[in-house]
């Protein structure tokens, strides 16, 4: 068996990449040979590079509605032929040959998260009676193939690119994560009418369609407690996102605290003990996501948004006047003093090292000139630059300078589009996040992949804003490469973020809130580009939040009707 | 010697700290939600120990101990006045050292006794609160009144930042401008479970809410069993075990709602919204035809056959017994035609009734006679206005509910049906099911109910409204986040002095300080706008 078991994975790993016609022909042999593993109860999960080919598309959605996958998986197969799962006998296991083993605790985790999703809610029944079925599903094998496995790695950008696709044969899966396989595996289990776990004879090939599949939830309008956070980057992972965009600062609060800047907090927060994150919190929150394969992007939006940060940070702010003497109120950041810098450098010293992704989001949207208008020395200062009564120019200074110091730092960064917009001159790899609706974003994606930045869509994804009924369908029509340019151009769109921002929302309802209308996004962002029917869609998304609720999410319902277990939290 | 020196030291001590509790920043009176139609407030203010605090009842009143309302509201206010107490932290240990604790009593007394009664129409639920160093009184014409004035006295307690407790001195004469307040939940489009539902009726006391209108069935399920019919939701419901509300839930629910002071109002609602119901009741649905054959869809009840009215009535005398109050609701809404058009028999029973193609006609007929079948089992009927709007000769008692329409529609719908005489019900203004972006509190807020054309004795007609939370998009995730605050608006619409709550502005800082101690009691009230609680809500 063991032989076996080496053979096929090996004809997996040195196919070669790109011919999909051998890769159909493989495919069959290998599951010519996993067929006969099958019958000792055996499945099998592997990771390795490949490119894809499609199913018939109509086929896939059809079959697809039954078990309700979300997000549809780039190509399934599934037969009537079902095994039953034992919660007492089935295990998931590190494959022989994989390169990742009992030492990974990344997967360890993860088997034993799943595992729980699979059978948490049978009962426990004490010494089972002999029994014997038909056929049984004993295991689920976990291959992971490249050289170095990744255990304790951070999830980049990167990881989605160089590991396009793994494959399982027999009842398998394709994954980037073994972690998002688990998840589909999970999704693929059903309870037949005698509350038996079951799943279906079933082949995946899959792999995400945007590297950058994201949530940005708003710390700061208000505080959210760790425990939400978590359980959202928990949804997160059911929905295959795999970035957590920490909106943690803004003009209302400031709920980070900084060891460098201890003050910003302590005077910035709602509350200095109650209302913060610790860096003990960030690293947590930042482990929790690594281990679902989760990235995590601070943003610290300057010039603007920075109300909370005056507070313990004097001379930061602008002055703001009123005729010749301060009003006593303050505005954006103010640009024109060394400390400001100064101020910065130390800072995102600081937030590059807490944060471990390569990436950082800088803001820079929505600066208000009015305050900066009316300081003298802002008005002198402007002169001296020589940018005339253009304060654009100003924010652009204040940005560029800040570019700078963020760059020295080593990270890649992301700004809102208002800074490609007005023209800043930004390193090649930054990454633009089109937010508004008005210009039109699809001309706003046009621009800026026309000057060969890469860039990432929100504008139709604000999730904050609600209305009655299913919007969730608006949010699942739209596409991110929608828009007039070249191939190369759509390539340039690394994919987009649900944002939920913080006006009117809080713990209370922030769950129910965005889920699952995210999940429309999340489908969005992974499923193939022809994955867009509305109605094969709605009867899976119905199905999906059944199965979040019955993991302990409160996702709200999608219309009338019923889940079988239904949310029971209160 | 050296003890002596160390008490006067204490006295002092106790004196300078007396000092600082009088004179000590009072940041803002802590309001009540709703506004009393009277309040006074002084800064003065006492500290309150829940060791040494009681609550009592006076020596003349009629309820004593024993009194199953107010024992049990004793014990609940309790731990809702300090609510660290009941999480099993006594309160900041200073207090004990700077000042003996002052003993503390809340003494009720009620008028009437009535203790183990339920409350209905015409339950009197004023009262009258002074809160005065080392003891407040509460009297009150009923237990209901009682109910009413413990929940603002828990409204007036609050904690200073070193989480001591605190009350002002108080004086509050307090009854409701509407004798129904109403809630209205949708538990066939959505399974709510029993939890669900005791909890928002929690919430409803702390917002004196005293009507939950319950739409127990409707189109898509049955959820209500019946002892009578039990197979009306052995096939109607979602799920014949998981997804209905036995006789005992539904005795828990009224159970619940009485210790509170709130009338569970059941609604039946037919001919229309019955697809449900024709699962476990053969023959009782209309079917509809296409050409002259049947098409195999259903329309409304049936109400050519004399079968489907012995139904009604047998279910009704159920309905009747099981729920106390004195009014139903028959529903009457949305009846749609065309399947009874299509039908030959139901043609044929126009022509011999002589109603010609009007059948509207038809439709009066059957909540004629429901009615009557109400009547008999004497209940009070309430109706959706859609049973005035085509028909004029309905029992005067019965109450008509306003649900939809535009502003200046709803203004002359006020009109007409005051004018024919009958009262009524206003939840068109209140549909809070239906969301939109930002802070739409403000128009649950502003309505004025009484502001139409119209006598003043047509004005009196009005006994209240409702908030209606219908289930399409409603299940246990998202309910109490939709339902509170905004539900509170409406509240204080209903029970408070319109003129001296007009203003949104003034409202808005006292509804957010409410939605926090909503949050700290567990409810999961979502926030009006950015900002934070002291206390934040720590569940998902």
């Amino acid at each position: 068996m063991t032989s076996l078991i080496h053979d096929a994975s090996a004809a997996l790993t040195e196919r070669p990449s790109g011919h999909t016609s051998q890769l159909s022909e493989q495919g069959k042999a290998v599951r010519m040979r996993a067929l006969t593993l099958l019958g000792l109860g055996t499945l099998f999960l592997t990771t390795s590079c490949k490119d894809s080919h499609i199913d018939n598309l109509e086929e896939r959605s059809r079959l697809s509605d039954e078990v309700s996958l979300w997000p549809l998986p780039q190509q399934f197969q599934t037969s009537p032929v079902a095994f039953k799962l034992s919660a007492s006998r089935f295990k998931i296991v590190h494959a022989p040959g994989s390169t990742a083993g009992p030492s990974c605790s990344l997967l360890q985790n993860a088997f034993r998260r799943y595992f729980k999703y699979i059978f948490g809610y049978v009962n426990e029944q004490g010494q089972p009676r002999s029994r014997v079925f038909d056929s049984e599903l004993r295991e689920l094998q976990v291959l992971i193939t490249s050289t170095d496995p990744e255990c304790d790695a951070y999830p980049s950008l990167k990881t989605d690119e160089s590991c396009k696709f793994a494959v399982v044969f027999l009842t398998a899966f394709v994954v980037v994560f073994v972690v998002l396989g688990l998840e589909t595996f999970s999704q693929l289990v059903y309870e037949d009418d005698y509350g038996v776990n079951n799943i279906n004879k079933t082949s995946i090939l899959d792999y995400p369609r945007f590297s950058h599949r994201g949530i940005l939830l708003d710390t700061s309008r208000h505080y959210l407690p760790l425990k939400v956070i978590l359980a959202n980057l928990e949804v997160m992972a059911m929905n295959k996102f795999n970035v957590f965009h920490w909106h943690i600062v803004d003009d209302s609060s400031f709920p980070f605290l900084s060891r460098t800047f201890p003050n910003l907090s302590q005077q910035g927060a709602y509350h200095p003990y109650t209302h913060v994150y610790t860096p003990v919190d960030v690293k947590s929150v930042i482990e929790f996501a690594r281990m679902r394969g989760i990235r995590v992007i601070a943003e610290f939006d300057t010039p603007g948004h920075t109300q909370s940060w005056g507070k313990g940070q004097t001379d930061l702010l602008t002055p703001c006047y009123s005729g010749s003497s301060p009003s006593g109120t303050f505005g954006p950041v103010n640009p024109i003093l060394n400390s400001t810098y100064d101020f910065m450098t130390s800072f995102f010293k600081e937030i590059s090292s807490v944060f471990a992704d390569a990436y950082i989001h800088l803001g820079g949207d929505e600066v208000d000139f009015s305050c900066w208008k009316s300081n003298p020395d802002i008005q002198k200062f402007m002169e001296q630059q020589g940018f005339g009564q253009d304060y654009s120019k100003l924010e652009s200074y204040y940005i560029q300078r800040l570019l700078d110091i963020v760059s020295s730092t080593k990270k890649g960064y992301m700004v809102w589009q208002e800074v490609f917009d007005n023209e800043v001159k930004l390193k090649g790899d930054t990454q633009i996040h089109v937010w508004k609706m008005n210009p039109q974003y699809q001309d706003e994606m046009a621009r800026v992949t026309a000057a060969g930045f890469h860039t990432l869509l929100s504008s139709p994804w604000y999730l904050n804003r609600i209305s009655y009924g299913q919007d969730w369908q608006d949010i699942y029509r739209v596409d991110p490469q929608s828009f007039n340019g070249t191939p190369e151009q759509k390539k340039l769109v690394i994919g987009g973020e649900a944002c939920l921002w913080g006006e009117y929302v809080d713990a209370t309802n922030l769950t129910p809130r965005l889920w699952p209308r995210a999940s429309a996004v999340a489908e969005r962002l992974w499923s193939d580009e022809n994955v867009k029917d509305i109605g094969s869609a709605y009867s899976r998304l119905e199905k999906h939040r059944c199965h979040m609720v019955r993991r302990g999410i409160p996702a709200e319902p999608l219309f009338v009707g019923h889940c079988g277990h239904e949310y029971s939290g209160l | 010697m050296a003890l002596k020196m160390f008490q006067a030291q204490i006295k002092l001590l106790r004196f300078l700290f007396l000092l600082i509790v009088i004179y000590g920043e009072v940041e803002h009176v802590y309001g009540v939600w709703p506004m009393p139609q009277q309040i006074t407030q002084s800064t003065e203010r006492y500290l309150l120990n829940p060791r040494v605090f009681a609550l009592s009842y006076a020596n003349d009143s009629m309820a004593q101990s024993g009194c199953s309302v107010l024992d049990v509201a004793f014990k609940r206010y309790f731990k809702l006045i300090f609510p660290d107490f009941a999480h099993g932290t006594g309160g900041p240990g200073f207090t004990n050292i700077w000042s003996e604790p002052e003993p503390f009593t809340l003494v009720v007394s009620v008028r009437t006794g009535g203790c183990e009664g339920y409350p209905d129409e015409g339950s009197n639920e004023s009262y009258n609160l002074t809160v005065s160093a080392r003891q407040a009184a509460l009297r009150a014409e009923s237990v209901w009144g009682a109910l009413r004035g413990l929940e603002s006295f828990s409204q007036l307690v609050y904690q200073d930042d070193s989480s001591a407790y605190f009350v002002n001195k108080t004086e509050i004469e307090d009854y409701p401008r509407f004798q129904f307040r109403g809630l209205l939940l949708d538990t066939s489009r959505h399974y709510l479970p029993v939890n669900s539902i005791l909890s928002t009726l929690d919430a409803m006391a702390y917002s004196k809410f005293n009507v939950f209108h319950w739409h127990i069935v409707d189109d898509p399920s049955f959820p209500y069993q019946s002892s009578t019919y039990p197979d009306l939701s052995n096939k109607g419901a979602f799920h014949p075990m998981t997804h209905i509300y036995t006789q005992s839930d539904v005795r828990r629910v009224i159970a619940h709602a009485r210790l509170r002071g709130i009338r569970v109002l059941p609604e039946f609602d037919s001919p229309g919204h019955t697809l449900s119901w024709g699962k476990g009741q053969p023959d009782f649905l209309t079917p509809c035809y296409k050409g002259d054959v049947p098409s195999g869809s259903f329309g409304p009840l049936n109400p050519t056959l004399s079968s489907s009215y012995q139904f009604m009535s047998d279910l009704f005398k159920e309905v009747t017994s099981v729920f106390h109050d004195s009014h139903v609701h028959l529903g009457g809404d949305e009846v749609d035609f065309t399947c009874w058009k299509s039908n030959p028999k139901v043609q044929a029973f126009m022509a011999k009734m002589g109603f010609g193609s009007d059948y509207t006609k038809l439709e009066s007929y059957y909540m004629e006679n429901i009615l009557n079948i109400t009547a008999a089992l004497n209940k009070i009927s309430i109706v959706w206005q859609d049973v005035f709007d085509y028909h004029e000769h309905i029992p005067k008692d019965t109450v008509l509910e306003i649900w939809r329409g535009t502003p200046a529609e709803i203004r002359a719908e006020l009109g007409r049906i005051t004018l024919a005489g009958h009262r009524v019900l206003l939840s068109a203004p209140w549909y809070l099911n239906h969301i939109s972006y930002g802070q739409d509190w403000r128009n649950a807020y502003t309505v004025q109910p009484q502001n139409f054309s119209g006598t003043e004795q047509q004005k009196e007609l009005v006994i209240g409204g409702e908030v209606c939370m219908w289930g399409e998009y409603v299940d246990a995730t998202n309910l109490v986040s939709r339902l509170w605050p905004r539900a509170c608006a409406a509240a204080e619409r209903l029970w408070s002095n319109e003129k001296k709550t007009s203003s949104v502005e003034r409202a808005f800082p006292r509804l957010k300080d409410f939605r926090c101690t909503l949050v700290r009691r567990g409810i999961q009230a979502e926030p009006l706008f950015f900002g934070h609680c002291k206390h934040e809500y720590s569940g998902l």
